[in-house]
């Protein structure tokens, strides 16, 4: 464990190369991703691979870095891990490399150090390597964060592409909980309320799907552009119809009641921890039964189906019969004015 | 403490509102013309796409937009006065919402952010107090917008920033009035609109006092309605009543928010620091005499027209040729008469002020509608 004084605070000598960087990478990083992969300090990971892989890589932007939920480390992990996951890919090998602006509090980075670590343990896979730079004050806010993974396919038919008229759209959880989470944090909004970001690794779940092998045509993690994004996503690259209903999409109470106040959709959220398939419909409801038994989806839920009429747009059918289009977000997340 | 669900709760019941679109459609039967609603307020435009309240109205019962979207009424030259503003060293220009999109004649302030200017949309006017604190050698603009829902906001902001002497907040007023605008729709000799469904949160400060000329003017009944599906259906079965008995009456449906004489406090908050304008030039209605504020002459020193008048263009810029916002907000066209609707002009690139705001007629249409066309088409 660290022997780092904990009131210090990030200088330009910690990205420097020198003494400081050692230390802070060997009593810090090291102690906390420790593997032997790591550990070989050679100029890049040695890495056995075979067949099959997807690589992907991400960067965390966020402001606040410490939410209800979550922070910007266990993100950083989740988001990562859960992008190889929504391929069909057991995660295996992550990068990390670390921005941080100079005054950075050493207890918050270790902190959020302490928070990867935890979240790598969800799927098992580690970190290999990473970099540290240390910018001047005001050259970044706080601490950026780069992530890179890459897992072995188990499935590898999985693909935005491969929705197919007849399958079923399922929801995992309720949606919007990390951008109602980010947004009452940033705003300092006092309400009483339960509201927690969904942020979580979704391997375990995913990997439940894939041993009972349930014929997944599509999935994806739910996050910039929410439900939407996804679902008019899958609508273009398949040349499909997607068709939901509004009264099966399930949101929390706090989240409808954040949208009412901001004049937000709740299906415009952003998610960390929520993920859409498309499955058979023959095998949705086992598929819905996997997921809720194993993988903390109690809430998890078939909210439409796919069809060749408007082709490549989402419809909502509303629960008074009428018809809208589920359109993409766009622009920044501002709040209506009137 | 209040539930926000409490805020929704019942107001969007199915049965209600299938309910309700069964009496409004065996009434309509019996209209001696059609109903030509205009809702004045983008919210109600947004209201009646999102919830898809069109197809469940008959035919005879068409809604018009109306030019109640702060942003979409805001002439291209007042943008460019905040671009102007946002642009001077050391200034840093606050505002709300969507403001931040709307193309002014040399980009959106957004794209004048992404040069460099320091523009920060914000969520709460009252948010621009931490912003003038923490940053006490520059100057900060409020760009303020709105109707008479957000000016008392403005006033509150201007209050504070006196009483706690913080030098460096200035303002640029851009707050308008309903009751001019709607007189100018219904003065212009095309107009088609017979009934009004009142905006619902100006009402909540200004009360429904403010239609009562409208309805006595032009013999139109006026419903000021709530925002939810069931009050926009309760609203519309109330001005068929009414339109079916040959009655002009102004009405509240929005009861659970809204009186006769409204909220008092911050009327008078408002006449306290703000006057009204001789002339404000409204984005596709033109000049329109009385319908806007300034701050009085003794807040001169908080007015930013005032100290950097030599700074702020002043030359009026007509919108894209080919854009219909003017006749859209009037009511004379609909978004898809257009020929740029969904070609030229989409949400990412608006033309148009009425496709940026998603409380714009055409970003609305946009977003929400086709469905029902493209229904038709293939039966």
């Amino acid at each position: 464990m660290s022997d780092l004084p904990r009131d210090k605070s990030i200088q330009l000598s910690h990205g420097g190369g020198g003494k400081e960087m050692n230390k802070l990478i060997r009593e810090l990083f090291f102690a906390e991703f420790d593997n032997p992969i790591l550990r070989a300090e050679e100029d890049a990971a040695k890495l056995d691979l075979q067949g099959a892989n997807a690589f992907t890589t991400d960067s965390f932007t966020i402001a606040p870095l410490f939410f209800a939920g979550g922070d910007i480390g266990k993100l950083a992990v989740a988001g990562t891990v859960n992008d190889l996951a929504m391929m069909g890919a057991e995660p295996q090998y992550l990068s990390c490399s670390f921005i941080i602006e100079e005054g950075f509090s050493l207890n918050q980075l270790t902190t959020i150090v302490r928070s990867m670590a935890k979240e790598l343990k969800h799927s098992g896979a580690r970190i290999v390597c990473g970099d540290t730079k240390v910018v001047p004050r005001g050259c970044a806010d706080g601490i950026f964060i780069n992530t890179s993974g890459i897992g072995r396919i188990l499935k590898p038919q999985i693909s935005a592409a491969n929705v197919a008229p007849g399958d079923a759209i399922i929801v995992s959880r309720d949606i919007g909980c990390h951008g109602a989470a980010i947004l009452m944090a940033r705003e300092g909004l006092v309400l009483e309320s339960e509201l927690q970001s969904d942020c979580a690794t979704l391997w375990p779940v995913v990997e439940q799907l894939i041993a009972a092998n349930i014929p997944i045509h599509a999935m994806r993690d739910a996050t910039r552009g929410g439900l939407s994004a996804v679902l008019n996503e899958w609508a273009a690259a398949s040349q499909v119809g997607i068709s939901v209903d509004e009264v099966a999409i399930p949101v929390s109470d706090e989240v409808k009641g954040l949208c009412e106040l901001y004049g937000f959709e709740a299906m415009d959220l952003a998610n960390e921890g929520t993920f859409i398939l498309a499955v058979p419909q023959s095998i949705a409801l086992g598929a819905l039964e996997i997921m809720q038994r194993f993988g903390h989806c109690e809430r998890a839920a078939i909210i439409g189906t796919v069809n060749e009429a408007h082709i490549g747009k989402v419809v909502l059918n509303t629960p008074w019969q009428t018809q809208r289009y589920l359109d993409l977000p766009q622009g920044e997340l501002l709040p209506r004015i009137c | 403490m209040l539930e926000l669900k409490q805020l929704y709760q019942g107001f969007r019941d199915p049965t209600t509102i299938l309910s309700l679109a069964r009496d409004i459609a065996r009434l309509a039967d019996k209209l001696p013309a059609p109903l030509n609603v205009m809702e004045v307020c983008g919210g109600h435009t947004h209201t009646i796409m999102k919830y898809g309240l069109l197809e469940l109205l008959p035919s005879n019962i068409e809604f018009i937009h109306g030019p109640g979207c702060p942003v979409c009424i805001m002439p291209k030259e007042r943008i460019d006065q905040a671009a102007a503003l946002a642009s001077i060293d050391n200034v840093i220009l606050v505002t709300l919402g969507d403001m931040i999109r709307v193309p002014g004649s040399h980009g959106s302030l957004a794209s004048f952010r992404a040069k460099g200017c320091d523009i920060r949309p914000i969520y709460d006017p009252l948010d621009t107090l931490k912003i003038a604190k923490d940053n006490p050698k520059k100057t900060i603009v409020f760009f303020a917008i709105g109707f008479e829902t957000s000016t008392p906001m403005t006033a509150v902001l201007l209050q504070q920033a006196e009483r706690q002497g913080i030098k460096n907040l200035l303002f640029h007023i851009n707050h308008v009035l309903v009751p001019p605008a709607i007189d100018a729709v219904m003065q212009d000799s095309q107009t088609r609109v017979n009934a009004f469904i009142g905006p619902a949160h100006v009402s909540v400060i200004s009360g429904a006092k403010i239609y009562r000329s409208t309805v006595e003017k032009y013999a139109t009944p006026v419903v000021v309605s709530g925002f939810e599906p069931v009050d926009v259906m309760e609203s519309i079965l109330r001005l068929v009543r009414q339109r079916i008995e040959g009655k002009a009456e102004l009405e509240i449906q929005y009861t659970r928010a809204v009186s006769e004489a409204g909220n008092l406090a911050a009327q008078a908050l408002v006449n306290q620091y703000f006057q009204t304008r001789m002339q404000f030039r409204w984005r596709g209605l033109g000049e329109i005499s009385n319908s806007a504020l300034a701050l009085k002459d003794e807040f001169a020193h908080r007015d930013a027209e005032r100290i950097f008048a030599d700074r702020l263009p002043v030359k009026q810029i007509d919108d894209h040729k080919a854009c219909q916002c003017g006749d859209i907000l009037r009511g004379l066209a609909k978004p898809k008469d257009c020929k740029v609707f969904g070609r030229g002009c989409a949400p990412e690139t608006p033309l148009g002020s009425c496709m940026v705001s998603s409380e714009g007629a055409c970003n609305a249409y946009y977003r929400y509608q086709g469905i029902q066309k493209e229904t038709v088409a293939r039966s």
